[in-house]
């Protein structure tokens, strides 16, 4: 359950851009979550509604991009997708696979006033 | 630098203002453990001196809403940005110092601590050693360790499932590990939340007992793929057991190709042998001062 301390750190940034970008309130949260984060998006939700009450994103809306993992198979030498970390590559079988993309946990943007 | 609004950074601009800013810095810094971490300053905060620390307290800060118009702010910020630069000032100071730290990770009751003690009788008087230990309640650890007579801080998490790199910066103010010493930072038993948190360490290092199922990799491949180094803990117990340790490796491989696997029993002495070359082999990397 460490989606209540990623909400912490989503509120530690929301705080400090409130002063860069001189906003009261967010209204609208956009992350971008890899497949391969280790991430689930509904606990993510869950504890983004309990962590950000009482704060500048109180009832902020959270919306949440799913970017699907991927990998550089080093079998089969091509770009595969894969759904979790102990995947196969689905050309030739092999589990030597690169990931190349997936793992991230980012704040795209935010609506804010 | 305060993190609340990045005030000693002077590079840090303030844009789409629409007032003038004469203010310099006035809010109150009554924040607890929200600043960077640079070791040589004193802190003003809240702190436990007794080699105990407490995240379980604190409440989140409040703003008051305003009433200016709606638009949109680009960010592009990594979530654990924050854990990540305190990770990395973590990483500095070890490689300055030449410290070579490994997080253990695990689940509760894999056998860390006993790994610990055994690890630490044998290589004394080698090498100066400390110990982080994280829980979220009690001391006990950290006592188990003090009894082999090196260093240790107990790193308290209260409700928190993980430990993160802020905590450990604190935890290193306290121990002060010497130069070219081994640094232990035991996680909390978890085998989900320690593997997304970067605490500066050299490697992670995964501990799986035989007790638990082969299947733990496959399970729980987050952390089997962030450990450069698998553990095969208990495996005295194999005879009345049935679990196929090739199998074990061979999900772990699936994981993370690149991941080493060391069998071992901390209690009756198997394979410890290697355990500890392996250490002097990493140790004597970490003092090389890599620039």
């Amino acid at each position: 359950m460490h989606e209540m301390s990623l909400c912490e750190g989503i509120l530690g940034v929301l705080q400090q851009q409130a002063k860069q970008q001189n906003y009261q309130r967010v209204k609208t949260v956009f992350l971008e979550i890899g497949a391969l984060a280790g991430v689930e998006p509904d606990a993510l939700r869950f504890s983004f509604d309990v962590v950000m009450q009482g704060t500048l994103a109180e009832q902020a809306r959270l919306e949440i991009l799913l970017v699907p993992g991927e990998a550089w198979c080093l079998g089969c030498g091509t770009a595969v997708t894969v759904q979790q970390l102990y995947d196969a590559c689905p050309n030739c079988g092999s589990f030597q696979l690169q990931i190349s993309d997936g793992q991230q946990m980012r704040i795209k943007e935010l609506e804010v006033e | 630098m305060c993190t609340v609004c990045g005030c000693a950074g002077s590079e840090k601009a303030i844009v789409d203002h629409d007032h003038p800013h004469d203010h310099p810095h006035d809010h109150p810094h009554d924040h607890p453990h929200d600043h960077a971490h640079d070791h040589d300053h004193d802190h003003d905060h809240n702190h436990h001196h007794d080699n105990l620390h407490h995240y379980g307290l604190g409440p989140a800060h409040a703003h008051a809403p305003g009433l200016s118009q709606t638009r949109m702010v680009q960010i592009e910020q990594d979530i654990l940005g924050k854990n990540n630069q305190y990770a990395a000032a973590n990483r500095r100071h070890f490689n300055a110092q030449g410290i070579l730290t490994l997080n253990l990770v695990s689940s509760p009751g894999a056998g860390k601590t006993t790994l610990l003690t055994q690890t630490i009788e044998q290589l004394k008087s080698e090498v100066a050693i400390s110990v982080i230990e994280g829980d979220q309640q009690t001391s006990h650890d950290a006592e188990r360790i003090r009894a082999t007579g090196s260093k240790a801080v107990q790193i308290n998490t209260g409700k928190g499932c993980h430990l993160d790199a802020h905590m450990v910066g604190h935890a290193l103010e306290t121990l002060q590990p010497e130069t070219g010493s081994l640094l232990f930072i035991e996680n909390v038993g978890n085998l989900v939340c320690p593997a997304a948190f970067d605490l500066g360490e050299a490697h992670k290092v995964v501990i799986l007992s035989v007790t638990e199922g082969e299947d733990k990799p496959l399970k729980y491949p987050d952390m089997f793929y962030a450990a450069d180094l698998m553990l095969l803990n208990k495996t005295d117990l194999l005879p009345h057991l049935e679990f196929d340790s090739q199998r074990c490796i061979d999900y772990a491989r699936q994981v993370n190709p690149h991941i080493k696997v060391l069998p071992l029993s901390a209690k009756t002495g198997e394979g410890m042998a290697q355990w500890l070359d392996w250490l002097r082999a990493e140790l004597a990397l970490q003092r090389i001062g890599y620039v």
